[in-house]
């Protein structure tokens, strides 16, 4: 069963990240190292990646098949993804355990996801 | 069949057998395993256009031999001095029948050391023959995440000292039940709807029919090997009806039974049929009967539902579970009526392994629409809809919950 680990930032935890001196930067940065590195090492990852910042982002939209991008997502959200690891677990408890790993688990908000698949039950 | 399809079904077979016989003489499975995986590349390259040679299964234990001795030169001196030595001496007097080989390979594959999905991705491996790339592509993950997968499910067969040879007997039928489990696993996996990202996968449906059978031909006595034989052929034969042309998933009541295959409807209710009456009976030959009943029914006002409901009866006594819990009380409903089907679903819902499982609200939605509630199969419905992990299971669910929206 694939898994989401989506790891977000908001205000706290770039407050929490502004305090950090660059000892502790460096550490958060190994931590995520470690954690792909597990994760590879068990066989139970399928990619992980950081996002660049969201000022970077487009918005997207097509109307009348006419494609137009706009700057974004806005000031106003408060919360925007930051990185993800796409995991494949034999459980949730599993996810957890390496969410809980990443080192943004103790500033920000990282959440756990089911990813659907193709699987069918028989009815 | 194409002379290249021919040539993988002979690759597939010879697999476990040349696996087994280079084990067999040198030990160390882990090693052995990845020379012969490598001969199998190399004979999938070269058989095709230089033909295939005139014993097969020679060539590729001289192949994976010599892939081995290359790997243990690159290792070490002293090793290469063992190395010389063992390949100087005498090979095994009595070599092995290939059939015990398969099933020791089988048993070895699903060792309890490991998990689930590593003796899924080691039988395809090792025992199907399949490439790594294949069973990633299979399995939708990257090659290299499949490639640790299967060389971590190696260490850990190594590191607990498992040998290779057939387990204790006190820890035999154990370890069928692991067996017959991970063909189930990789029957089930395959048993996907054809959509376009699943375009690609290995027939997997077919690979464990294919192991079964081998499997059912080493051990013709096991009733439950039969049972699970006899299950995956009378699913897999309403496999033409499961989906409409857009991709969408039709329930078992609504199938168009003439697109069924009579054939493996007929071997398969054949063969419960035998085993049943021979063998003691277990949780894949009822499975087997149940799916049996509902094939042989021309149409779904035909299905035999008190005789179903029996047999989940017994299953739920057997071999007890949600889903059996589940299943037996919509046979209930069928038999007694949707109101008595509901009452036993809030009284099994106190339990907690169906507290939070998403197939209760599908079975009340189910229930209700047979009642004739619209109005609360449709608020069920909508809330399985968001509760399933499944894409066809959930476009399912929300179709039904339109049309009772309506």
């Amino acid at each position: 069963m694939k898994y989401l680990i989506m790891i977000y930032s908001n205000p706290m935890s770039r407050q929490a990240w502004e305090g950090l001196s660059d000892a502790q930067r460096m550490e958060l940065g190994l931590g995520h190292r470690a954690l792909t590195e597990a994760l590879a090492e068990s066989g139970e990852l399928v990619v992980s990646e950081g996002l660049a910042d969201p000022s970077l982002g487009k918005r997207v939209t097509v109307r009348d098949g006419r494609t137009m991008t706009t700057d974004g997502p806005f000031a106003e959200v408060k919360e925007h993804l930051a990185g993800f690891y796409l995991v494949e677990c034999e459980t949730m408890e599993r996810a957890i355990e390496y969410a809980a790993q990443a080192p943004d688990a103790a500033y920000g908000g990282v959440e756990v996801r089911p990813v659907l698949d193709l699987r069918e039950l028989d009815l | 069949m194409t002379p290249s399809t021919e040539i993988e079904s002979l690759l597939r077979e010879l697999a476990p057998q040349v696996v087994g016989i280079l084990v067999r003489r040198h030990g160390r499975f882990d090693t052995c395993e990845d020379a012969v995986q490598e001969a199998l590349l190399a004979a999938a390259v070269q058989w095709p256009t230089d033909g295939v040679p005139r014993n097969p299964k020679a060539w590729l234990i001289t192949a994976a031999s010599r892939r081995r001795i290359e790997q243990w030169r690159s290792d070490s001196a002293r090793r290469r001095r063992e190395e010389t030595a063992a390949s100087l001496a005498p090979p095994d007097p009595e070599p092995a029948t290939s059939v015990d080989d398969t099933l020791t390979l089988l048993m070895l594959c699903c060792h309890p050391s490991l998990t689930p999905v590593s003796q899924v991705a080691l039988t395809l491996r090792a025992v199907a023959g399949l490439s790594t790339a294949e069973i990633a592509r299979a399995f939708l993950v990257p090659e290299t995440t499949m490639a640790q997968r299967i060389s971590r499910a190696k260490q850990r067969i190594k590191a607990s000292g498992a040998e290779f040879r057939m387990p204790p007997e006190d820890e035999r039928s154990e370890r069928m039940v692991s067996v017959l489990q991970v063909l189930y696993l990789i029957f089930n996996e395959g048993y996907t709807a054809s959509s376009g990202s699943a375009l690609h996968r290995v027939e997997l449906t077919a690979e464990a029919i294919r192991l079964t059978r081998q499997l059912r031909a080493m051990l013709p006595e096991d009733g439950e090997v039969a049972g699970l034989l006899a299950l995956m052929l009378l699913t897999d034969a309403r496999r033409p009806a499961r989906t409409g042309p857009d991709g969408a998933l039709i329930p078992l009541a609504d199938q168009d039974r003439r697109l069924w295959d009579a054939q493996a409807i007929a071997e398969g209710v054949d063969l419960i049929t035998t085993t049943l009456a021979i063998a003691p009976i277990g949780p894949y030959q009822l499975q087997a009967a149940i799916a049996a009943v509902h094939d042989e029914a021309a149409d779904a006002e035909d299905t035999d539902w008190r005789q179903i409901l029996g047999l989940y009866e017994l299953l739920h006594s057997t071999a007890p579970g949600p889903m059996v819990t589940l299943n037996r009380i919509v046979a209930v409903a069928m038999v007694h009526g949707p109101e008595t089907g509901l009452t036993e679903l809030t009284a099994a819902e106190t339990d907690p392994s169906l507290r939070e499982h998403h197939r209760v609200h599908a079975v009340r939605a189910h229930l209700l629409d047979l009642a004739g509630d619209r109005e609360a199969a449709c608020a069920h419905y909508a809330l399985a809809a968001r509760r399933t992990l499944s894409i066809p299971e959930q476009r399912y669910l929300e179709s039904r919950a339109a049309q009772r929206g309506t």
